[in-house]
């Protein structure tokens, strides 16, 4: 476990050189807060059915998605894509250790520290300002917080199919441009999954993406009660694990062609 | 002049072939941008089904907006790449190479880049745009025809400009790009929508400090007989659409700043 | 009339100071030091039409500084640079138009164009009318041997191969001036003394003014005669190659074969370099010891086959420099 506790924390603490990012972070976070909240406040605003969330209840999920906006999936990991790419990935053969541990572990360093710099100080500007309500019980908190944890391995899983992908792409563009739009629709980055059509929800329900980000909202909002975390913990842990054993049978493959190529 | 937009073409011609490289990627690269931009529509789609009208305005005249304001950004996602991508430029050190040469810094960095990709945006944008025209346009005139191309033409100068200003914030730091992404990508994101829903800062960012709304609902406006909109009348409408060129030439000049400053600290 | 003419040029940066340890990076979120740096600390010097100038020091000593200075694209805080008549700075577009400038590490070329169409892309930036680019283009061929690989994209050269061609590229347009920041680092054998004796004749028989930094101290020797040493920012020595020798006092070597391999052999002037069996390497100043005051001392303690004197090579004076200014 050493050397991967290693690798997370030099990475983490890299990342929080950025300060300027951070902040940049945290206005733009903020920006789409405010542009997203006029918007289903304007959706609303006409509705005279009652919808299977409220806008209240929409508010607070938009601005968590904001302040959670890193457990998305959405990019690679930027030294394990060069290493990919220059052809370094020799070297890391070389490592003692088991490659995609470490891959695992950059990406988790990779969304750790960015989540921990704009959830921290976004959550009190939305709770104060912008009509974020805080989780309807201690429960509930505590539910949100080991979903969010849960997350974020599922998270990391995903990204790791992207890299080892890369051992047979090269250049992770082309799948990343495949992957997001299925990740922003069925994780509720998009609209919140609740509101999607009825005929596709049961669709959302089974798929993965859920656990990302919607299902650790609504825990905290109490949209789901505290009471049922269970279900959404071992949906996520069934996923990760399945995503996991897929990623590695795919980089043993891939290691191999890079073996017959001769690197 | 000439001689600038013939070496502009030279250049744009050299990076769409080292572009064309990784055919694989390249095709999925574009499907997938129109898959993604794609996406975008699905969701306005899906909440008009569930909700019917955003305050107001039917989903048709949403999507005389979301049309303009997509096909601009489209266009000017596609000649703006060179500035879009210029951090990474900087960070290489390779602007050092572009001021060695006898020619405009702007120019040189226009010409390093174009992103054939961004055109899987243009699909949506004219489908969605399409759409509005049949539904709605039935007794457009040439005028208004004009108005339109206009809207779109001056808002790709619009996003053009604001990738220019961020390329110029690469001058001073290349951490915290996303926030100009906030400007162009969040830019469109707002004007897909009629602004009027927005807050009176956000109205007033987007009509007097970003020109989007000048480009986009203040003519549209005018074109779907709404009367006067955020406070602004009918006949200034009309010519709103020239605050697209005139911002992006301050952008420019906001770069030859930055240029300066660039060269005083060699950072 | 000079050439360049620079007079107390200043330039000073900013560096973020960073702490260590996981504290010092959260700490640094909040509040960051910073350390100015004085890069170039009034530097003058002026170089005549015509010289082949060698520009040295230690890393981050301000060499590329003020090479960035004279090229136009970098503004110094203070003092004054005169190139051909005009301030680099103040008319970058003019002045640029009329200097060569090849970085070791980085090419000027389009990395997957062919050479040919990235020379021929370069003839129009510097608007050189085709029949001249012609011209010009087909001497430089012949003489840098590059014809072999005008079709290939430059991705696929060898170092070498890439150098010849950047060379080419920066004098497409004929400049009277050339700078040129280590163009033989990291190259082979063979490629070395090919670049070397281009410069020398683009110097000797073209005129072009040539300066020249390096960390390669067989470039300075073999190609200029006036090198000029900067260290933090400052102007140490400017001359030629041989009053750097004399500027840490005009070291001398003495190398003994002794009769015998075991004994010690020390002098209270002199410093022992090395030491391999019965080869003995001394090394010492005439100004405190004379050669033959040396020799004697030594002979009447130790018996010796055979003995040479020669002056120290230069890049253990250089390096003897260096260690001074850093230990300083």
């Amino acid at each position: 476990m050493r050397p991967y506790l290693a690798v997370f924390e030099a990475r983490t603490r890299m990342l929080l050189q950025y300060r300027a990012a951070a902040l940049a972070g945290i206005a733009t976070q903020i920006y789409w807060g405010v542009v997203l909240a006029a918007i289903f406040t304007a959706f609303f605003a006409r509705s005279a059915a009652v919808q299977p969330m409220s806008l209240s209840q929409t508010i607070t999920y938009i601005w968590l998605g904001q302040a959670m906006l890193a457990l998305i999936p959405w990019n690679v990991e930027s030294e394990t894509r060069d290493v990919i790419r220059t052809g370094s990935v020799a070297y890391e053969l070389l490592r003692p250790v088991d490659l995609y541990g470490l891959w695992y572990a950059r990406v988790a360093a990779a969304r750790f520290a960015p989540l921990v710099l704009r959830a921290v100080p976004l959550f009190p500007f939305a709770l104060l300002f912008f009509g974020m309500a805080p989780p309807v019980s201690g429960a509930s908190a505590s539910a949100w917080l080991a979903a969010t944890l849960g997350s974020l391995l599922l998270g990391c899983a995903i990204t790791n199919l992207v890299h080892v992908s890369m051992l047979f792409t090269v250049d992770p563009n082309g799948v990343l441009r495949l992957t997001i739009p299925v990740v922003m629709i069925f994780s509720g980055s998009l609209i919140p999954l609740p509101l999607m059509p009825e005929w596709i929800q049961g669709l959302v329900a089974f798929l993965p993406f859920g656990g990302l980000i919607d299902s650790p909202f609504r825990l905290y909002m109490g949209h789901i009660p505290a009471s049922d975390a269970w279900i959404v913990l071992l949906h996520q842990a069934v996923w990760t694990c399945v995503l996991v054993c897929i990623g590695r049978s795919a980089l043993k493959r891939g290691v191999h062609t890079l073996v017959i190529h001769g690197g | 002049m000439s001689y600038s937009l013939h070496l502009y073409g030279r250049l744009i011609l050299i990076a769409l072939r080292s572009r064309m490289q990784y055919p694989a990627s390249f095709v999925m690269q574009l499907a997938g941008t129109a898959l993604l931009t794609g996406t975008e529509f699905v969701a306005v789609w899906a909440l008009f089904a569930r909700f019917g009208t955003l305050a107001g305005w039917r989903l048709e005249e949403v999507c005389l907006f979301y049309g303009m304001s997509n096909l601009g950004y489209a266009l000017a996602e596609c000649l703006g790449e060179g500035f879009d991508k210029f951090a990474q430029q900087v960070r290489k050190g390779d602007f050092d190479r572009l001021l060695l040469r006898p020619c405009s810094t702007s120019m040189q960095v226009a010409g390093s880049g174009m992103d054939p990709m961004r055109l899987g945006r243009l699909v949506q944008g004219g489908a969605v745009l399409a759409y509005a025209a049949v539904s709605l346009g039935g007794a457009w005139d040439w005028l208004e025809i004009g108005l339109i191309i206009g809207c779109i033409l001056s808002g790709a100068c619009v996003f053009v400009g604001l990738l220019v200003l961020q390329a110029t914030l690469c001058f001073w730091t290349i951490e915290s790009l996303e926030i100009a992404n906030v400007l162009t990508h969040g830019g469109n994101e707002a004007a897909q929508f009629p602004f009027d829903i927005y807050g009176p800062g956000l109205r007033r960012f987007f009509t007097f400090v970003v020109p989007l709304a000048c480009v986009n609902i203040l003519p549209g406006a005018v074109l779907l007989e709404r009367g006067p909109t955020l406070g602004i009348p009918a006949w200034a409408s009309w010519g709103a659409p020239l605050m697209g060129p005139l911002f992006f030439l301050i952008s420019l000049r906001v770069w030859e700043f930055g240029v300066r400053r660039y060269r005083s600290t060699g950072t | 009339m000079p050439q360049i003419v620079v007079e107390n040029l200043c330039k000073s940066y900013r560096v973020a100071v960073r702490k260590p340890g996981m504290w010092g990076a959260i700490r640094g979120v909040a509040s960051r030091e910073h350390r100015v740096v004085q890069a170039l600390d009034s530097v003058s010097f002026e170089i005549d039409e015509g010289e082949l100038v060698g520009y040295i020091g230690p890393n981050g000593a301000g060499k590329s500084t003020t090479v960035k200075a004279l090229a136009g694209i970098l503004v110094p805080d203070s003092g004054t640079c005169i190139v051909r008549g005009r301030t680099p700075w103040r008319e970058r577009r003019a002045h640029v138009a009329e200097i060569g400038v090849v970085f070791g590490q980085r090419t000027q070329l389009w990395w997957d164009l062919p050479v040919r169409e990235s020379f021929e892309l370069l003839g129009e930036m510097y608007r050189v009318p085709k029949d001249r680019l012609r011209r010009t283009l087909t001497e430089l061929v012949d003489v840098l041997q590059i014809a072999s690989v005008l079709d290939q994209p430059v991705r696929q050269l060898s170092l070498g191969q890439r150098m010849r061609c950047d060379l080419a590229a920066s004098l497409l347009h004929t400049p009277p001036i050339l700078f040129l920041d280590e163009p033989t680092i990291g190259l082979d054998a063979i490629s070395k003394p090919a670049i070397r004796e281009f410069v020398r004749r683009q110097n000797r028989e073209e005129g072009v003014t040539v300066i020249l930094t390096t960390h390669d101290l067989d470039d300075i020797e073999s190609l200029c005669s006036r090198v000029m040493l900067i260290a933090s920012g400052k102007m140490l020595s400017d001359g030629p190659v041989s009053a750097l020798r004399e500027a840490v006092g005009g070291e001398r070597r003495l190398t003994l074969d002794l009769e015998d391999t075991h004994t010690e052999v020390t002098h209270a002037a002199a410093r022992l370099v090395s030491r391999d069996g019965a080869r003995v390497v001394l090394a010492f100043r005439p100004a405190e010891v004379s050669t033959a005051e040396l020799i004697r001392s030594i002979t009447d303690k130790h018996a010796i086959k055979d003995l040479t004197v020669e002056e120290a090579p230069i890049e253990e004076i250089v390096a003897g420099i260096y260690r001074e200014i850093e230990g300083a």
